[in-house]
Parts: structure tokens; sequence; C-alpha cells
């Protein structure tokens, strides 16, 4: 049974934990296919999504997941803000709460901005993306995503590629994906592969050919020039040539090896526009799994009690 | 927790007896099986509901569709108090407009959880008439919710428990009637 007030990282979940989300996100995956999409499961609480970083598709697809669940939602942005006037990130989170909001979804700039909130607020705190840290809710979704279409992940062998350094969508793909088996391996260039990755149990192969020789799944990081704050990379035409996943390398992987991408993609630079759209890349139902997952999520952590129904003692 | 047996309320022969009397009962009041449905509610509901389809099928050589309903979403007991229950699986395979459907249950108790089935039918369309078929009605409602089809009525006061046992779940089948005992 599933008992975390919080998601913070998926370096604290058990793969049990982890495997609990997945099979409630399968669940709600079939409410989302359902005439009316919508289940009251939070009807009567009160979300508010902070967001201290430009994010379009992660905001929206928690937005969506809030609604489809029946909960209040508000937003807020950094932007026009109160943080623009100097506010602290406490004084912020105390003021939305003193408004009773039950959850807190945040995205910030700053690595561990999510367990300093956790720590401090009565309220439920998801974890949307904090600095270089986690990212659970996408390693989740790309978790969900390779169960479909690979079932069990037990000693499957996935490849993740590019800035592995500044991602943390490869940190908490590598933790969600080595908690329940996989075999993971990182390729980039060597100034954004960390020099001690290899102790979150994954392998480093600096040649994008043999790193994807044998995956089952490759996992192309969008390549973010913008967030490097000292250029450790000449430019995006020097990385497209050694690491962009195009036809040429897609016939190095085996028939059955599925293509992800987290999103927004820079077409014809970390993926070639023919990959993108061709007939092994999962990224749109990355997407839709990105809705189901929140909800999962969103669920678990409200709790819920189940003695009160009588007839369904178990 | 540990169930103490107080009385045995219904044999496995009485079970496929009070079965068969549920679906002739549902033949008669609907005049055939057409455009008729059967949806279990999770877990030992679904078990049973398969069980008058089968009863069904034996009368009337056709078999009635059957669908489940996991009715966890719309429960409304979920709140911050402890872990969230685990979720089955919501399964209609037919159009569920125009169609009468008889949910089944095992045990009629406060009335919440029909209450909750009915709400989930409702988002999946719009029955021509829902109607309520349980092997056992213990009283205590707190709901007006009454079932059509009853396999036994069996007084109880609050605290006493029924337990339905079924082939797929429990490896027997039968009823009890007991009470939980915390610890031991």
């Amino acid at each position: 049974m599933f008992q975390q007030k919080h998601l913070l990282d998926l370096e604290s979940l058990s793969a049990e934990e982890i495997t609990e989300i997945l099979d409630t996100a399968d669940s709600f995956r079939q409410v989302l296919e359902r005439p009316i999409p919508k289940v009251p499961v939070l009807r009567a609480k009160t979300i508010a999504n902070l967001f201290f970083e430009p994010s379009t598709r992660t905001r929206i697809s928690f937005e969506l997941a809030e609604k489809r669940l029946s909960a209040d939602v508000v937003n807020f942005s950094a932007s026009g803000s109160s943080v623009q006037k100097g506010e602290t990130l406490r004084d912020t989170a105390d003021n939305i709460l003193a408004m009773k909001v039950d959850m807190i979804v945040m995205r910030h700039p700053d690595s561990g901005a999510a367990r300093y909130l956790a720590q401090r607020v009565s309220a439920s705190v998801i974890n949307a993306g904090d600095g270089m840290h986690a990212h659970p809710t996408q390693a989740l979704l790309d978790l969900l995503t390779l169960r479909q279409r690979l079932g069990d992940l037990q000693g499957r062998k996935v490849t993740i590629v590019g800035d592995i350094a500044h991602s943390r969508v490869a940190r908490s793909n590598i933790w969600g994906l080595t908690k329940l088996g996989a075999e993971v391996t990182v390729c980039g260039p060597a100034p954004m592969i960390p020099a001690d990755i290899e102790t979150l149990g994954c392998q480093v192969e600096f040649d994008f050919g043999s790193a994807i020789g044998d995956a089952d799944a490759v996992n192309v990081l969008r390549i973010q020039l913008e967030r490097q704050k000292h250029q450790i990379f000449p430019g995006n035409r020097e990385y497209a040539r050694a690491f962009r996943l195009d036809r040429e390398m897609l016939r190095r992987t085996p028939e059955h090896c599925i293509i992800m991408h987290p999103g927004p993609m820079n077409r014809d630079v970390e993926i070639s526009t023919e990959v993108a759209d061709g007939p092994r890349q999962v990224i749109l139902d990355q997407v839709t799994n990105g809705v189901a997952v929140r909800m999962a999520v969103l669920y678990l952590v409200s709790g819920g009690v189940r003695e009160t129904l009588g007839e369904n003692l178990e | 927790m540990v169930f103490r047996e107080k009385a045995q309320i219904l044999d496995a022969d009485d079970m496929r007896r009070a079965v068969i009397r549920i679906a002739h009962e549902i033949l008669e009041r609907n005049h055939g099986i057409d455009r008729v449905a059967l949806v279990g509610i999770q877990r030992r509901g679904v078990t049973l509901a398969r069980e008058v389809q089968d009863a069904i099928e034996e009368i009337e050589s056709r078999k009635v569709p059957l669908g489940i309903l996991d009715i966890t979403f719309y429960r409304d007991d979920l709140s911050t108090l402890g872990p969230a229950p685990r979720v089955g699986q919501t399964d209609l395979p037919f159009d569920l407009n125009d169609t009468v459907v008889v949910l089944v249950d095992d045990v009629l108790f406060t009335g919440r959880t029909a209450r909750a089935a009915l709400n989930e039918l409702m988002d999946f369309g719009r029955a021509r008439a829902i109607q309520l078929a349980v092997l056992v009605d213990r009283g205590h409602r707190e709901l007006p919710i009454r079932a059509d089809y009853v396999g036994k009525n069996v007084p109880t006061s609050k605290k006493e428990v029924i337990k339905v046992m079924v082939e797929d779940f429990d490896g027997i089948r039968r009823v009890a009637l007991g009470e939980i005992e915390e610890g031991a």
C-alpha cells in the first residue's frame, strides 16, 4: 500500500511503490478512454501549481490530470508574481497554504526546492522538476510507456543519450529503471557525463553506435544549450554529428527497439525528423501516459480510507 | 483482525439455488434478455454476476453481456486519513444506452457502494433502467436504495459482518455471519 505523503524523487521510493503507481496509472489510462473521462476522486481538494520556471507541457499535463480528478486548481507562475518582488519560497508557500490548499505541485530552478518545501508545509508536495535534481513524474511516464511496450523491465536494456550532467530527467530515469531491474547505459559527449554517474548503477558508453547496439529502448534527451552556464560543447551542429539519432543510427538498434523523447524536440539536433515521425517512436504515447501517471500520483499521495463503506471490507 | 464465525447463512447448494432463482426473476421481470446486461461490482460481485450469466444461459440458451465495475474512484470516503485503496478494472463491453443494466453485488449494507456504482454507470451513458441484484441484504441502509433481486435477507447487528466466500477468491462457496475481533 502506498503510504508516501509527497513525491519528491524516485530515489526514495521502493520498487513496489513505483510499481503501484504504474498499476494505478494503467487504471487511469482506462478512465481517459471513457465517454466522460473524469472521476470524482479529488472532489473538494484544492491543488496549487507553482511554476517558478517556464514549462508548458508538464504544467498542462498536471493541470489536466487535476481536472480529470475533479480537483479545484489554482495556477501560479513566477513571472508577474510576488517572486519578482523578492518574496521567498517559504513565504510564497505559506501565503498559498493560508488559502487552504491541500496539495502543491512545484517546478523550481533550484535542486532540492521540493524537499525544502515538503519539510515546511502541511500540504502534500509533488515535484514537477527541481533544478538538475529530479523530475519524478517524467521518469514515471517513461517507465509506464516502457512497461506497456516491453512488459516486465527486469533485464531490459535502456540507453539514455544526451546531456546527462544537467538532466533531471536522466537522473530520475536512472533511479526508476534500475529499481525495476532494467540495465541502463548513458551516452553523450564526455563533458556532459558526470564523472561518478556509475554510482547510480548505470554504465557509461561514449560511442553512440555501441551504446544503442543492443538497446530495447533509446531515450533521447533534449539538448538544452540554453541551460548551460558555461558552454561545454561547441554547438548543435557538432552535437548532431556525433549523437543525433537518425536513420543511419537507428539501423544499429535491434528491430524491436523503441525511441523515446521527453520533449520538446529540437528536430534535427538530437533526433532527425524522419526518426521523430517514424514507426518506432512512442513520443505522443509518452504524453498521454503523462496525464495518467500524474493522475495516479495525485490519487495515491492524497490518501484515503477503506473502512466506512462496510460492504467492501477486505 | 480475525473473523469469528457465529453461523452459516448459506452453503454451496443454497447459493446455487439463490443464483438460479435470481436469474429466473431477472428474465421474468424483463420479459427475456433482449437489451439486458449484467454488471458485477468488483470483486465478488463479478464472480456472482458470472454465475447469474451462466444460469441465464442455462435457461435461455443465450449469453447476456457481462461488465465489470470498480467503484473505487466514486467512493465517498476517499480522504486523507489513510493509504489510497488499490484500484481494479472497469470494463463495460457493450453500449449502455437503451440497455437494462442489472448490477450484481455480494452484500447490500449501507447502500453506499450501490450509490457509487450508480454514479459511475451514469458517466458511461444513459441506461434504460438500472436494477440491483444482491446475494445477501443485511439491512442498515444509510441511503434510499433497495435491491430488486435478493438471494437472502439476513437481519444483522451493525457490528456483525457477512462474509461471502466464492470459488475465485476463497476456494469455497458459502456465506457466513460473524464478528471481526481486533488483535489475535
